[in-house]
């Protein structure tokens, strides 16, 4: 459905120190630096997938985003998406795309929400039918009823990235694009607007490209991860391959009744104890997690166990520092 | 074209969301050009003609000029404040619609409150016409139209070669004022009163004069030879906006996105 071969694209950057000295020498003397956005970017993907593409800030989310949505054009590469190549056949490709920019709006500001649906309606023909039935659902899934009539710029921020998204799926698109959908949300309207991505994607079978700083949204909604760096792919894989590959330790903490004996289970090493509780840190590789908890239960009268896994946020940060990103 | 209304639409209820600030600037664009007309008023006090052109021959040229000059900033506002729309990203979100830039930055500003300078312009028209003495025929009244017509089609341009440069540039020219403020001040007045060179520069590359100056030849009955080709002048001005929009599809093509 999406398929993305060795895309490159550079950027001028234009260099100039601080102060009004250098300022001026630069409208004279204008210094670029070039810098590689991205290099050799491939990847496919299928209809209905969920892809997170992450990455640090500046690694080329954006730019991939905003090439294979057709807003740049890339120095070289090929991509196919339904068909149409973004940067030349624009106008066919976008019909199929709904792009939601978590920090841009596509609502018109001043006029009620509505005013910009049946705008969007026109700029890119929905049929009535279809507009209806459409809004029928977005209306009923994301608790729009009694946000239409508002003006944009009275919404809150959660209030507008739902219309927002409502906006970028009026005209059923097949793929959707999402820019930090999530950014500066609060808890409430996180879930919201990740269970409607969840639910448009197994209705409807749109397939969602997500970029995103927000670790928990990728938990949640992608199976997939490309990971970026400095321009480059570093890895395309599941979720649980990700985990697998980087979660090397789990805590186990343990409540028991009273008692003072003294343990050490090879593979693991104490990290707190009183004489109640006792948490572990278990090196994986060594032993398994449920070894541990027999172990445990031979020698104390358990009460209560919990088992805490590195916190996806952590093993992305291990996941930069190895890729030294 | 029907897209382009519901987009007029949108942005008038958005424009009267704010009724005073609407009122007061179109008071306000009434008076500006008023000032301008009242000096050549002035002027004419002290002179009886200009290079053998009367008042009330001038006040038609500042007219049709005017109207044309409204007209534009009203309805191709979008290119005029492009620069803004591209330091603000806007752009990007154009591109992810099925439909042509140009149709869509056009659609994305109009100025209504220039009815303020449009009426001011209509009135400065109607004063000309009532003390002109022309006996009107049908292919007067076509010129007349097509030359406002002409006026909206090269002011157009030039706001869509300026846009243009903010591809590149980013920040607008300044430098493009010279051609649309000076070019509507330059063309108030016939062009014959300018030197050789100035002539020959707006009327062929920036097609100023065939908006009201050769036109007029014809409507005052001056025009010596091809009387036809006076009353088609416009037509020529109007071409003018189809290198400015083979130039805007070029620079679209080097648009580069800023931010995140």
């Amino acid at each position: 459905m999406i398929e993305v071969e060795g895309l490159y694209k550079s950027f001028k950057v234009a260099q100039r120190n601080a102060g009004v000295t250098a300022a001026i020498k630069s409208i004279f003397n204008p210094q670029y630096k070039t810098v590689q956005a991205l290099e050799d970017i491939s990847f496919t993907i299928d209809e209905g997938e969920i892809v997170g593409y992450i990455g640090p800030n500046g690694a080329g989310k954006s730019t991939t985003i905003k090439i294979i949505s057709g807003i740049l054009v890339p120095d070289s590469g090929k991509c196919s998406i339904l068909g149409n190549t973004p940067w030349k056949n624009r106008i066919n490709h976008v019909r199929n795309i709904g792009v939601v920019f978590g920090q841009r709006s596509q609502l018109w500001w001043d006029v009620p929400v509505m005013d910009s649906y049946y705008l969007l309606k026109d700029i890119y023909k929905i049929p009535e039918t279809t507009f209806k039935s459409n809004l029928d659902l977005l209306t009923a899934t994301l608790d729009l009823s009694a946000l239409l009539s508002t003006p944009v710029r009275q919404l809150s921020l959660g209030q507008r990235m739902r219309c927002e998204i409502g906006a970028s799926l009026l005209h059923d698109p097949k793929i959707l694009f999402l820019d930090e959908p999530t950014i500066g949300l609060d808890a409430v309207s996180k879930m919201a607007v990740r269970n409607f991505i969840n639910t448009i994607n197994q209705e409807k079978k749109v397939t969602v490209i997500l970029t995103t700083h927000d670790m928990s949204d990728i938990e949640a909604l992608a199976e997939r991860i490309i990971l970026i760096g400095k321009g480059k792919k570093l890895m395309d894989g599941t979720l649980t391959e990700l985990k697998n590959r980087f979660v090397t330790h789990k805590t186990v903490t343990v409540d028991f009744a009273a008692s003072t004996q003294d343990l050490s289970i090879k593979g693991t090493t104490v990290l707190s104890r009183t004489k109640e509780r006792i948490s572990l840190a278990v090196d994986l590789e060594t032993i398994k997690v449920s070894d541990v908890i027999s172990i445990l239960s031979q020698n104390f009268d358990i009460k209560d166990v919990a088992v805490n896994a590195q916190p996806v946020e952590e093993i992305i940060v291990d996941l930069y520092k190895e890729f030294q990103i | 074209m029907k897209l382009y209304f519901k987009y007029m639409k949108v942005l008038f209820k958005s424009q009267i969301e704010y009724r005073t600030s609407f009122i007061l600037l179109s008071i306000g664009q009434f008076f500006i050009p008023f000032l301008v007309f009242v000096s050549i008023f002035l002027l004419f006090q002290r002179f009886p003609n200009l290079a053998g052109w009367s008042l009330y021959e001038v006040a038609l040229c500042y007219a049709v000029t005017h109207i044309g000059f409204s007209l534009s900033e009203c309805f191709a506002r979008g290119f005029d404040s492009f620069s803004g729309m591209i330091v603000r990203g806007e752009f990007d979100r154009l591109l992810v619609r099925p439909r042509t830039t140009f149709l869509q930055v056009l659609g994305s500003k109009f100025e209504f409150t220039r009815v303020g300078r449009l009426l001011q312009s209509l009135m400065a028209l109607v004063y000309a016409l009532l003390n002109l003495d022309i006996v009107w025929s049908y292919d007067k009244i076509i010129t007349l139209v097509l030359m406002i017509a002409s006026g909206v089609f090269i002011f157009t341009g030039i706001y869509l070669l300026s846009a243009t440069f903010c591809f590149w540039t980013i920040e607008g020219l300044e430098v493009m004022n010279i051609l649309t403020d000076g070019g509507r001040e330059m063309s108030q007045y016939p062009l014959s009163i300018y030197k050789e060179g100035i002539k020959k520069f707006f009327t062929y590359i920036i097609p100023f004069g065939t908006v009201n100056y050769l036109p007029l030849l014809h409507i005052l009955n001056r025009a010596e030879g091809n009387k036809f080709l006076y009353m088609i002048s416009p037509l020529y001005g109007m071409v003018f906006i189809i290198p400015c929009i083979f130039a805007w599809n070029y620079g679209v093509k080097h648009y580069k996105s800023t931010g995140s």
